[in-house]
């Protein structure tokens, strides 16, 4: 791979880049090169191989991105569910940023390099992304506005594509006050490609930030995606996470809340069939006092399909008052399915209240032979529980919009 | 004696040491050494061949590095494999032939070796440094046909037993320190169950470290043959030395058919001084095998002592409607550190698993709880519950739970559930105003919060333990 990828990186950048950021790009790739595709050895990657499921189902990756050429935006992508501003990736490259509903000097765009995200990580797919994203973004929203309608991320994967992989970025500050719905939307029609999106988020004083990332359209790509939030004092961040389209998607969430009273909220919906393989890692770090996260996964499998979870809560010595919780619950319809959960508490504090609890097993032959006897049939009987099951979760979403949206989408309207 | 002597002395009370003479193995590990140690014990050449193939396979393996508690690199070649009180080639046959000070270091621990004396019927194997030097009430074992003795003397009277078993749990191609007990391992307990026998006593192993730069490598192996039942209760100490020690001992335990084995530890290893200076390195590998239908095997431990535990008692469970639990409580104090925590397979149908973990951190210490519950495909109907519960005091400790949780049967079912939180002002307000002290406030409420787990204790085991929770969180108060 080593030498594929450097010749890849030189066609796509060598001619095209200043020297400073070639110079950071080549850096990146350098180490991702020493570091490869995380593995099993990684205590992170310990129950899904990203290096072992690219090699069985993509095989060998290339990087080059045809720099010329013009996507078209194939208007049948966009979802006319309600208004919204829209960002669209088509095969990792921006092609349209459309803030129309909002007030042009309040919502900033900035692309320049200087910009590019600063995330400490030392994971590989952070240099591979670095190293090969096309354009850094910066969106700021400026002190005391709320955003009128939700923005819409599109990533869109057309059939025509030269690299395999893709990889994107974007950067977002809500400054004081500010408001901020984010939805994300995969579109794939290519197939086999490997996805790899980073964002980075910095709220301040009073910030809120939802966002909603949706994996519905099935499609055979391997995806990773990564969210880093940082959180001032009393900000509130919710995210929530569909996993059900792709190959495998493992979503991780590093949230850091870096100022009192601000909390979190990470709540998941996995639904998978056939042998899909989708992972949620989240990792709330509590660094000050009085604060609080919540999360909540609960994962409904069939056919051959495997799921993960892996929360963890960190709380430092000075985080005196926290308030964690974590819960994740399975429900194993078929006997080849697999779930897997690693909640861990890392706790340095003496005056706090975390707990976790995971579960899993079949459906309830109870409630099962309840609802029979008032008439259902075993198959109305079992999409009722699993609709219960999800709702759970879906509820907690706190924009009515959206959540109807999702439910719509999840068909879980009776 | 000066007052500030006595006072060390009373906080860890078991921690003077014995002076006696010593023969002991050279200095090192190499294939000379296990020779040395497989000869002086007299044993025969397969168990040589499988020393020399553990120490072959040791030779390529790394030290694991993946724990909490991080530890400065130990020095294997600076180590005493071996160390035996003197003129102990041959094992005294009555307790008389016993160097007086043996016994009397016994009497100071309070396991009395004399059987006369003794009011509660339990039988004793006691195991200074590296070889058992007793084993009481053998006679009334004999007649049920229980074997209890050292593994040393079951090596050369029974040796198609220890051939059959040993090693079928912790193969020599386990993890490291496994791999280096089964290479030096010195001595230990070994008990034989027969067929439909319960056995009349409880069985009790009393393990000492006395001699400096020693490690101990004990080997222990309990059988449980087809309808039997047996509880058997380990007990260790170690005198105050400002070295650390090391202590890798692996236990096997067996449970064949409609079987039970109860293994209780309390594990009172020297845990070092206020500064964090000294104390064992408590690595131990145990691991249980349910290997015949409906077989149980329970494990209860109460971990107070030692700078650095790290052991994770498991259970393998093969045979159908086995069951496997695991009650632990584990107490750190100053700069103490334990890793520890359980593992249960389900490979077998209609098995069942339980897990009450109790962890208190005080001081500057450090206590992770790892465990893993693995369902396999085919453990149709199995179950698992586990259970734990982290208190802190102060805020310079840290509690931490990182479980392992694999579901691959569909009809099998898993809860998990943990908290972290400190003793609440309320039930300390509450106590206290009923006239209790602060100290002992807290020893009634930690008292409660172990309670679980305290009652899966004998008796005689119950009382001792919930002394030793008082005692271990003596000054952390306040």
């Amino acid at each position: 791979m080593e030498n594929k990828i450097k010749i890849d990186f030189d066609k796509t950048f060598k001619n095209y880049l200043s020297n400073d950021e070639l110079g950071f790009k080549k850096n990146n790739l350098e180490n991702f090169i020493k570091k490869g595709l995380p593995g099993r050895k990684l205590e992170s990657w310990k129950f899904s191989d990203l290096n072992q499921i690219i090699n069985k189902n993509i095989g060998e990756l290339n990087f080059y991105i045809d720099p010329s050429k013009e996507n078209l935006i194939d208007n049948a992508l966009i979802i006319k569910d309600f208004d919204h501003n829209k960002i669209v990736f088509i095969n990792g490259k921006v092609e349209e940023l459309d803030f129309s509903f909002e007030d042009k000097d309040k919502v900033k765009i900035l692309k320049e390099f200087n910009i590019r995200t600063k995330i400490k990580s030392k994971n590989s797919l952070l240099n591979l992304n670095n190293a090969f994203c096309k354009n850094f973004y910066k969106i700021n929203i400026s002190k005391n506005y709320t955003m009128n309608k939700p923005l819409i991320i599109y990533h869109v994967s057309a059939n025509n594509i030269s690299s395999t992989t893709l990889n994107s970025q974007l950067n977002f500050i809500l400054e004081e006050n500010s408001s901020l719905k984010i939805v994300d939307i995969y579109k794939d029609k290519s197939e086999k490609n490997f996805i790899n999106i980073f964002y980075n988020f910095t709220l301040e004083e009073n910030a809120i930030l939802k966002n909603f990332k949706i994996d519905k359209s099935q499609n055979s790509n391997i995806k990773y995606s990564y969210n880093n939030i940082d959180q001032s004092k009393n900000s509130v961040s919710e995210t929530f996470i569909l996993s059900n389209g792709s190959k495998f998607l493992k979503n991780e969430i590093n949230c850091n809340l870096n100022g009192q009273y601000s909390s979190a909220f990470i709540n998941g919906v996995f639904s998978l069939d056939t042998d899909k393989h989708h992972e949620i890692r989240s990792s709330v770090n509590h660094l000050v006092e009085n604060t609080k996260s919540y999360q909540l996964v609960k994962s409904v499998l069939d056919d051959k399909s495997k799921s993960v979870y892996q929360g963890k809560i960190y709380v430092s010595p000075d985080a005196q008052k926290t308030d964690g919780y974590q819960l994740s619950k399975c429900i194993l319809l078929n006997k080849n399915t697999e779930f897997n959960a690693k909640p861990e508490l890392e706790i340095y504090a003496d005056d706090v209240k975390c707990s976790h609890g995971s579960a899993s097993g079949s459906l309830s032959e109870n409630s099962i032979f309840y609802l029979r006897s008032r008439g259902l049939s075993y198959k109305q009987a079992k999409k009722l529980l699993i609709t219960g099951f999800f709702l759970d979760v879906i509820e907690k979403i706190t924009d009515e919009q959206i959540k109807n949206f999702i439910k719509r989408t999840m068909e879980l309207n009776q | 004696m000066d007052e500030k002597n006595l006072d060390i002395i009373k906080d860890y009370k078991y921690g003077f040491s014995t002076d006696i003479e010593n023969i002991k193995a050279p200095k090192g590990l190499n294939e000379e050494v296990i020779k040395f140690i497989s000869n002086i014990k007299k044993e025969p050449k397969w168990l040589l061949d499988w020393r020399l193939q553990a120490y072959k396979r040791l030779k390529v393996l790394k030290e694991p590095d993946w724990q909490k508690p991080k530890y400065p690199k130990i020095n294997y070649q600076d180590l005493y494999y071996y160390s035996a009180p003197k003129n102990f080639n041959e094992k005294p046959k009555k307790l008389e032939d016993l160097d007086p000070k043996l016994l009397e270091t016994y009497k100071k621990l309070g396991i009395p070796l004399d059987e006369q004396k003794r009011l509660n019927g339990i039988a004793v194997d006691a195991v200074f440094d590296s070889v058992s030097v007793a084993t009481t009430f053998k006679d009334t074992l004999t007649k049920h046909g229980i074997i209890f003795c050292s593994i040393s003397e079951a090596v050369q009277k029974h040796p198609d037993l220890v051939k059959k078993y040993l090693g079928t749990v912790i193969p020599i191609t386990d993890h490291y320190f496994a791999t280096l007990n089964s290479a030096v391992f010195t001595d230990g307990s070994f008990v034989y169950i027969p067929e439909g026998v319960r056995c009349p006593m409880e069985l009790s192993t009393y393990f000492r470290i006395n001699a400096s730069d020693t490690g101990q490598f004990e080997r222990t192996l309990i059988i449980a043959d087809k309808g039997s039942y047996v509880s058997y209760l380990e007990g260790c100490t170690a005198p105050m030395r400002d070295e650390n020690q090391l202590h890798a001992a692996n236990v096997e335990l067996i449970a064949l058919d409609d079987a039970e084995i109860k293994y209780s530890t309390v594990q009172n290893w020297y845990p070092g001084d206020k500064d964090g200076k000294g104390g064992i390195y408590n690595f131990v590998t145990k691991r249980g095998l349910c290997k015949g239908n409906n077989s149980k095997i329970s494990w209860t431990q109460v971990e107070t002592g030692s700078a650095i535990t790290w052991k994770y008692p498991s259970c393998i469970l093969k045979g159908d409607n086995s069951i496997g639990e695991f009650y632990s409580i584990a107490i750190t104090n100053n700069h103490q550190k334990a890793d520890t925590g359980t593992k249960m397979i389900h490979l077998g149908k209609n098995t069942k698993s339980k897990i009450i973990s109790k962890g208190i951190s005080a001081g500057l210490s450090d206590m992770t709880y790892r465990g893993l519950v693995d369902i396999s495909p085919n453990a149709e109907n199995s179950n698992n519950y586990t259970q734990c519960d982290s208190l802190l005091m102060g805020n310079k400790c840290g509690a931490h739970t990182i479980p392992y949780i694999k579901n691959k049967n569909l009809n099998s079912n898993i809860a998990h559930e943990a908290t972290t939180s400190k003793i609440s002002e309320d039930q300390l307000h509450y106590c206290q105003q009923r006239g209790l002290n602060p100290e002992e406030a807290v020893g009634l409420i930690v008292n409660g919060f172990c309670k679980e787990v305290l009652q899966q204790l004998p008796m005689e085991f119950a009382v001792e333990a919930q002394k030793l929770v008082g005692i271990s969180l003596e000054g952390s108060v306040g």
